[in-house]
């Protein structure tokens, strides 16, 4: 198992680019845009979910509290999705899927599960979809809680010194750590 | 426009990058955890390390425009959701950022643990008012706090120091751990196998 890029040099360039992102723009977070999208999805099955409002900040408002809240900022993202956030993320895709290519891919038997789950779960693909998608509704759920994960919190937060992201990080690797040390004892 | 510009450079370089320092591989990410492979963990800790010297060097300089920082606000929910997030971190071996990087890198768990992620972020804006009600989201050290103050921002400080120093030395901090933490704290390479 090796990473193309060396920590020292992985850690510089990584560095380089949440900082390119404070000089020319704003700090990097990404889970807001999970609801943005679902807000997307959800306005063109019901499209009076999200409507132009004189009354919010923003312009726009919605039923749904959480998409009307701060003066209608995500409603807003949601009616207008070619804004800096969400195109950011979709950039973030582009870049992955690039890169991934350029070094010739993910081999075929990690495609459905990483080495490590396998040697301490199985192979059945079907166990580690459940697992994936239970974890990926908690991740979400909690960082919407949180207010960001671990890009917007962990690392754009307590790059600048933030409090919260110091806050976000202990409750991250608290539960992170046992929970990774309980259910994968077994290496390969 | 240009806006839109840096956002297809910026995120095109940040997804490029997540996928070179291994963290859209759960196995890198799995293993941090576990503390048998620290390669992800040292990365991180130098980038933020490497972002906290440059924006506060900056900010020191003038380089940095204050404006452009962004603080979220601290509350009990900040913790437990990190709890939350820690939890499926461990089980998953991905985050929000480095699930849809992987998802683009071909791994069809990852794109699983996205329509997961799609349902937990729509279960979130559907309970959002009930966990407003229990008081897990009112501020706590301030709110939107910093460690100092920093100038040419309103960002209460929790220490009344220049923040911009606080940044330099917290930046410092972060590279000397990660040069000082071992490639693994547990599990020699074959004690795991030889115990069985």
């Amino acid at each position: 198992m090796r990473a193309p890029l060396t920590w020292k040099a992985g850690g510089l360039l990584l560095g380089a680019v949440f900082f390119a992102a404070v000089l020319l723009v704003k700090p990097i977070g990404v889970s807001t845009q999970f609801v943005i999208f679902d807000g997307i999805l959800w306005d063109a099955v019901s499209p009076s979910v999200v409507t132009e409002s004189t009354e919010a900040k923003s312009g726009y408002t919605s039923t749904n509290p959480y998409l009307a809240k701060s003066g209608g900022k995500y409603a807003k993202n949601v009616e207008n999705p070619l804004n800096y956030s969400f195109v950011f993320v979709l950039a973030l895709i582009g870049g992955a899927a690039l890169s991934a290519r350029l070094r010739g891919g993910v081999e075929k038997a990690e495609k459905t599960m990483p080495a490590v789950w396998r040697a301490n779960f199985g192979d059945e693909p079907w166990k580690r979809y459940v697992a994936a998608f239970l974890a990926g509704f908690v991740v979400l759920y909690g960082a919407r809680m949180a207010g960001g994960c671990t890009s917007g919190h962990m690392m754009s937060g307590m790059m600048q010194t933030a409090v919260s992201g110091f806050i976000f990080a202990a409750g991250a690797f608290a539960a992170g750590i046992p929970t990774a040390l309980v259910l994968f004892r077994k290496e390969s | 426009m240009s806006s839109i510009l840096l956002a297809i450079v910026i995120g095109g370089a940040f997804g490029f990058t997540l996928d070179r320092v291994g963290a859209t591989n759960p196995n890198f990410i799995i293993r941090m955890l576990n503390l048998t492979n620290l390669h992800l963990m040292r990365t991180i800790l130098l980038a933020i390390g490497t972002a906290a010297l440059l924006t506060f060097g900056g900010l020191l300089t003038g380089l940095v425009d204050p404006g452009h920082l962004d603080v979220k606000d601290a509350y009990m929910g900040v913790f437990v959701g990190g709890i939350l997030l820690g939890l499926g971190f461990a089980v998953a071996g991905y985050c929000p950022g480095t699930g849809l990087a992987a998802a683009a890198s071909g791994r069809y768990d990852a794109m699983v643990f996205v329509l997961g992620g799609l349902a937990g972020a729509f279960g979130y804006m559907l309970t959002y008012e009930n966990v407003k009600a229990t008081g897990l989201l009112d501020h706590i050290l301030g709110g939107k706090a910093t460690l100092g103050t920093i100038a040419g921002t309103e960002y209460p400080a929790l220490l009344g120091m220049s923040g911009e120093l606080i940044g330099v030395v917290t930046g410092i901090a972060f590279i000397a751990i990660a040069w000082f933490l071992p490639d693994r704290l547990l599990g020699g390479k074959d004690s795991r196998v030889a115990a069985e």
